[in-house]
């Protein structure tokens, strides 16, 4: 069956690779080095080329179980036992399990008759029989250029050379062939004639002051690779290659919000903080708190249990842990928990891309979620702008693909803002926050305001941006008409205002009072008047009633009187 | 001529003022004429005082390490001291005999 699926897939048989596994360099040549082929490494003394072929030996018996075979024509076994001892490569132990096989070949022309035709046999048998001693796949041969000063027949031994690759490849082994630079060619004797599947060439540059080191493949047959000049490191795990421009803009997004540590900022974005994953910049002039504002995002993520790692370019690790604490901040709790790891480093320690070699590989070491770069600004002094930009734009691109979140700072030396001040990175990071001074009525204050957040919404407000013991904290600006209120000035403005308050609370009460009083004036008025036409009234009524009493009696008088005089009459009458 | 030949092949017999080592490899051209041309050299100007022993590498591979050979063939004087290394088919007699230092002790 797996048979028949085979058939199915029409995939063309690719080169394939031997791993080397060196930091960086598989990922450069998408695998590795030509399996079976002879590679040529050159570069100038002092390249690393010695060290690069011998950790490619090295890790090829102890990760790929690849037994080798290192033929050195420059230093004797015991010299490179001991230097790459340092290194952490115990090749002593190595040769005892049979994985590595040191040879020195010792040439001196001093030693040496030629009489007449020769050939190198000696040496085919002498490696043959390495590789065949030991079931060598890869073999190292450091520097065969060497042959050319111990030898004087050049005829014989360029054939002989030529007739070496072919052997080698015939043997199927992974070959690496160092040479030593030439003036006009990659090598002195003209080696990239004769291996031609891979070539890659070391350098090492110093400007400045500064060295790096340069590692760059010109040829790669039948395959892809990086085409750039890749910086390397050598340290105390040997070689680190940085694989430094991901051409692709494909990275991963995160919609996950992560809190700047300050809360009144999170609220300018919108609420919930920066997005996971993003680049910001916090610019400003000295001493606006840049650094205040990176250890609060440090320990705001601390507290989250995220690992965090600080780069620091200008203080020491000490320093800003001492700095901090007066601010409540306790950053050395975090450390002795293993959360936060500090890295402070001149950035004349040596040059940028080395810095960038050295980020990568702390990064990649302590696997943070957040990383802080306190200033970025400083790098200028080991590189032009451009190449601080550049270098910035590999750093975003790696992180942003490791989903970690960065916080640069940046000193912009005018006072005048200038958007161009911040290493032309302004375009590259998501959120831009700008920390200024804002100097008025014979005092300084902080103001900061967001220049740009990508895809959230944010304030567009200026806030004075305080710093107490307590930490810090964005305090609305008064906009009046002198402009920006900041510090004391607005303090003042808060006065009055209070005072004001109280002056109209004031006066409202009086009003009231006074509404009262007219009221009760009224009222009162309103009463006396009842009273008075109550009386009228009663007046009225009583002359009234008087009236017709007077009128009923008058009446009753009138009646009496005619009863009387009827009753008169009658008498009269008799009498008569 | 015979005697002579067994005497290059035998054993030390502690008279012996040369004693040269010839690494060959195989029946190669080179080796076939540094073979041919030694025990010319030698016959003709070291007579009774030399002791010739001709390796093929091929036979003992792991002496190419041991013995630092690079090119082939080569011819190391062990006696006298200090050694000397001479490579190369040995075609060019002038050569072969003043790195063997024949000229200086036949003086």
């Amino acid at each position: 069956m797996p048979a028949k699926s085979k058939k199915h897939s029409p995939v063309l048989k690719q080169l394939s690779k031997s791993p080397t596994g060196i930091n960086g360099l598989d990922e450069i040549t998408d695998g590795g080095l030509p399996a079976g082929r002879p590679t040529l490494v050159c570069g100038a003394a002092g390249s690393g080329k010695t060290l690069l072929s011998l950790e490619f030996i090295v890790r090829g018996a102890m990760q790929f179980n690849e037994p080798g075979v290192f033929m050195a024509f420059e230093e004797k076994a015991d010299e490179l036992i001991m230097n790459v001892a340092s290194l952490g490569f115990d090749l002593k132990d190595l040769q005892k399990k049979g994985l590595v096989k040191l040879d020195h070949v010792h040439i001196d022309r001093t030693e040496i008759e030629e009489t007449g035709e020769y050939d190198l046999d000696g040496l085919f048998i002498r490696l043959g029989y390495a590789i065949d001693s030991i079931g060598a796949k890869r073999v190292v041969l450091d520097t065969i250029e060497n042959l050319f000063s111990g030898l004087d027949n050049q005829g014989i031994l360029r054939a002989e050379l030529r007739r070496l690759f072919g052997w080698l490849k015939e043997k199927g082994v992974t070959a690496i062939i160092t040479g030593e630079r030439g003036e006009s060619s990659l090598t002195r004797q003209g080696l990239e004639e004769y291996v031609s599947d891979c070539v890659i060439l070391l350098d090492h540059r110093v400007s400045n002051q500064i060295s790096t080191r340069l590692l760059r493949i010109i040829k790669y047959r039948g395959s892809l690779h990086g085409t750039n000049e890749y910086p390397f490191l050598i340290d105390e795990d040997g070689i680190s290659v940085l694989p430094v421009t991901s051409l692709l803009l494909n990275a991963p997004v995160s919609t996950q919000r992560i809190s700047s540590g300050i809360p009144a900022l999170d609220h300018m974005l919108g609420g919930k903080g920066f997005f996971r994953g993003s680049s910001i910049l916090v610019s400003g002039t000295a001493g606006t708190g840049k650094t205040s504002i990176a250890a609060f995002f440090a320990n705001e993520s601390c507290r989250r249990k995220e690992r965090c790692i600080y780069f620091a370019f200008e203080e020491s690790p000490q320093q800003i842990i001492r700095n901090m604490h007066s601010i409540g901040i306790d950053l050395q709790t975090h450390i002795d928990n293993g959360l936060l790891q500090m890295n402070a480093s001149r950035p004349t320690l040596y040059g940028l891309e080395m810095h960038l070699v050295d980020i990568h590989k702390k990064i990649k070491k302590f696997k943070p979620r957040t990383v802080i770069l306190d200033p970025i600004t400083n790098l200028v002094t080991v590189g032009s702008v451009s190449e601080v930009k550049s270098m910035l734009v590999r750093l975003i691109d790696f992180l942003q693909a490791e989903q970690i979140t960065v916080l640069f700072t940046a000193l912009s030396l005018n006072t005048i803002v200038n958007e161009q001040t911040d290493e032309g990175v302004s375009s590259l990071v998501d959120a831009w926050l700008l920390v200024r001074d804002i100097e008025s009525n014979g005092e300084r204050n902080r103001g900061m305001y967001i220049m740009k957040s990508r895809g959230m919404k944010h304030s567009n407000q200026v806030r004075e941006f305080v710093i107490t013991d307590e930490g810090l904290d964005l305090v609305d600006v008064y906009l009046g008409p002198e402009g920006v209120l900041t510090g004391s000035a607005r303090e003042a403005q808060m006065l009055s205002e209070v005072t004001g308050a109280v002056m109209r609370t004031h006066a409202l009460s009086r009003k009231d009072i006074e509404i009262q009083r007219k009221r009760k004036v009224l009222e009162a008025k309103i009463a006396s008047l009842q009273e008075e036409f109550e009386s009228v009234q009663d007046q009225l009524n009583k002359s009234y009633i008087e009236e017709d009493l007077k009128k009923e009696i008058m009446e009753k008088n009138r009646k009496q009187m005619i009863e009387n005089r009827l009753t008169k009459n009658a008498g009269n009458g008799k009498r008569k | 001529m015979k005697k002579k030949e067994e005497h290059a092949d035998g054993t030390s017999n502690g008279t012996n003022e040369y004693v040269l080592h010839l690494f060959i490899t195989g029946a190669t051209p080179n080796s076939v004429r540094a073979v041919a041309n030694i025990k010319q050299i030698c016959e003709d100007h070291l007579k009774g005082n030399y002791q010739l022993e001709i390796i093929d590498v091929y036979q003992q591979q792991a002496l190419a390490e041991k013995e630092q050979l690079v090119a082939l063939p080569l011819l190391i004087r062990r006696q006298p001291l200090p050694e000397r290394r001479l490579i190369g088919d040995m075609s060019d007699t002038e050569k072969v005999l003043k790195g063997l230092g024949f000229y200086l002790h036949g003086r």
